[in-house]
């Protein structure tokens, strides 16, 4: 730079500086207990995410969409099995023979697409769609804080996850317990058990199948965190589940199936064996955390060190 | 009162000044390259004194509202620093009122459901006043009866005014409005300026970017100038443009002979121009009495068709410093 540009640059400063106002001093430092309130203001965060989330008619719409699938499956079985032809076999055929069954067979259906495809538009819209509108950047000048941000549309896409797997399974539960006789279960190993156990086996497997998805939301919100246009992260997701899909119906890439997400999502049918598969379970489990870790801290380090120039 | 950072020779990499007492922004050396190469703000030194309403202006494209995400922590910069209020940022940011290249929003939900939403976001907000902070923030810009509205069906001066609500949720220190008449009419335009007075007489600091120079003529104590990246000014309004001489402007079919009393005169800075139907000659008007110039040109028999002091505007200074014409009548 120039002499004389410096010369210009460091122009009269002025008699004329107003004296800083009063609001400078006049208030406290901090509130008191900030570890408590700090807390507090996460949880005020997240129940203005969950809000926006759970009233956004979009949302909605899949949930409802997600919980007629079983309804329309109830249905077309109840018919299907009044003619008596039989034919269809396995968890299918079981759900025809007891209420609780068509739980289970309305998750191993939709969680192939339809689930993956619902929390996949939730956490992909999530840091991409603020961004998009604008709103990202009044978020962060609040100050939310992107470490803060990123958490709660991380957990607000968990609770998503949680509720579309939850709605399914009531939804079938509530068909199931309509259409289909009500009575002891018999698993899929044969042994029978009784309908209070076959409840809670449903719970251990909604709990499982929202495992999955919430690590399936990691890794859509990883996407989003890489783009402006929430499209584009949505799309991302599907297609990353759409091909793992056809890859493990690859009997040559047997090696690979273990790696791909989904693969781990239908092995909730561990509840319906005696005694429970806990060594399947676990292991899924284990897969959908480091799956969870590996993308969060992906999304983490994205999204820490973006320039935010929407 | 900590003078500002610009005395000369104050060494560039040292660390600002905090506490209540520092500048309401100061920023060091601030630059930022994007990837690519291209240099959208260099080697920055601005300081923004508290109380003030300061004026940041450049063509569009110069760099301003780079300097601004940077300030709000939405851009990090390549090299130097910066503090708002002598504060660390996270610490600095809920005392701060931001609108950042227009308003952005969710158009589904309502004006009121909006603000609560962007005050959620802020850690330091206190949950149980918000209903009172958003119904004052609403009834500030003249949007209570709009409150219930979704924002899909406000209008772009109803967006504005949201946007400028949100920026006085909480007890604010600092303002900072990145083109806030952008697609105003002048209706509109006036409400901002005049709010902007209102905030400034409260004690807030307003800092304020534009690319109009009448709207920082108006509003401002004081401004800064950008010019592709570079900071080429800043200063009061007074010592901005005090540092341009008054001039003499005569208007006469008879430029030659009126140069010629001039020259006499011992005025300096002589220029002739061409105006509709004659010339007209100016000149540094210097410490000599625009009466007395007037009798010696008649005295000498010039024909005098029109004569004015001009003061030098704005606009003569930023075109002389930014090299090009700003959009004036905005």
């Amino acid at each position: 730079m120039s002499t004389a540009e410096t010369e210009i640059r460091r122009a009269p400063e002025p008699a004329t500086i107003v004296e800083a106002g009063p609001s400078a001093e006049g208030r406290p430092a901090a509130a008191p207990a900030p570890v408590a309130r700090a807390r507090w203001t996460f949880w005020r965060l997240l129940g203005s995410e969950l809000g926006l989330t759970f009233r956004r008619p979009r949302n909605l719409v899949m949930l409802g969409v997600l919980a007629a699938v079983p309804v329309l499956l109830g249905v077309t079985l109840r018919l299907m099995t009044a003619d008596d032809e039989g034919g269809v076999g396995g968890i299918i055929a079981a759900a025809a023979g007891n209420s609780l069954m068509l739980t289970f067979a309305s998750l191993s259906f939709l969680v192939t697409l339809l689930m993956p495809v619902a929390v996949s538009v939730v956490a992909g819209d999530a840091v991409a769609g603020e961004a998009g509108a604008g709103t990202l950047r009044y978020l962060l000048a609040a100050p939310a804080g992107r470490t803060r941000l990123l958490a709660v549309k991380y957990l607000n896409a968990v609770v998503y996850g949680f509720a579309v797997t939850a709605v399914v399974a009531l939804a079938a539960l509530v068909t199931g317990l309509a259409l289909f006789p009500v009575g002891p279960v018999t698993l899929l190993s044969g042994t029978t058990v009784p309908v209070a156990e076959g409840l809670l086996r449903i719970l251990v497997s909604v709990g499982y199948v929202g495992a999955g998805m919430a690590a399936l939301a990691a890794v859509a919100l990883a996407f989003s965190t890489f783009t402006e246009v929430s499209i584009g992260a949505i799309a991302a997701s599907v297609v990353l589940v759409v091909v793992s899909q056809v890859l493990r119906a690859v009997p040559q890439l047997d090696g690979l199936a273990g790696y791909l997400l989904p693969t781990w999502w239908n092995d909730f049918d561990g509840v319906l064996r005696s005694p429970v598969d806990t060594a399947a379970l676990g292991e899924g489990l284990l897969v959908f955390g480091a799956y969870a870790l590996l993308f969060g801290s992906v999304a983490w380090a994205r999204f820490t060190g973006k320039d935010i120039t929407s | 009162m900590t003078t500002v950072t610009h005395e000369a020779g104050a060494p560039s990499g040292a660390a600002p000044p905090s506490g209540p007492a520092a500048p309401a922004i100061v920023t060091r050396g601030l630059t930022k390259r994007f990837r690519g190469g291209q240099v959208a703000v260099d080697t920055l030194d601005l300081s923004v004194p508290r109380g003030s309403v300061f004026g940041f202006l450049g063509p569009n494209g110069s760099g301003k509202t780079t300097t601004i995400r940077m300030l709000l922590g939405l851009v990090a910069p390549t090299s130097g620093e910066h503090a708002l209020l002598g504060l660390p940022l996270a610490a600095a940011l809920p005392r701060v009122g931001a609108l950042v290249e227009g308003p952005a929003f969710y158009p589904y939900l309502s004006g009121e459901a909006n603000l609560r939403r962007f005050d959620a976001a802020d850690p330091t907000a206190p949950a149980a006043t918000v209903r009172r902070r958003v119904g004052e923030a609403l009834d500030r810009v003249g949007l209570t009866a709009a409150a219930g509205k979704r924002y899909r069906n406000y209008s772009l001066g109803m967006r504005q005014r949201l946007a400028i609500a949100a920026a006085l949720l909480g007890p604010r220190e600092l303002l900072v409005l990145d083109e806030p008449t952008n697609g105003l009419d002048p209706q509109g335009t006036r409400e901002v300026r005049a709010l902007v007075k209102e905030i400034a007489a409260d004690g807030t600091t307003v800092f304020v970017s534009s690319h109009l120079l009448a709207e920082v003529e108006q509003m401002c104590t004081h401004a800064a100038v950008m010019r592709a990246g570079k900071l080429v000014a800043q200063g009061t309004i007074a010592s901005l443009s005090g540092g341009q001489p008054v001039r003499v402007r005569i208007e006469t079919p008879d430029a030659a002979a009126a140069v010629r009393v001039l020259a006499a005169l011992g005025l300096a800075g002589v220029h002739i121009g061409a105006v509709e139907g004659g010339t007209e000659v100016t000149a540094e008007l210097g410490g000599h009495a625009p009466e007395r110039i007037n009798a010696a040109l008649v005295g000498a028999d010039v024909p005098v068709r029109g004569l004015a002091v001009v003061r030098p505007s704005l606009e003569d200074v930023f075109v002389g410093l930014t090299g090009e014409g700003f959009d004036v009548d905005g």
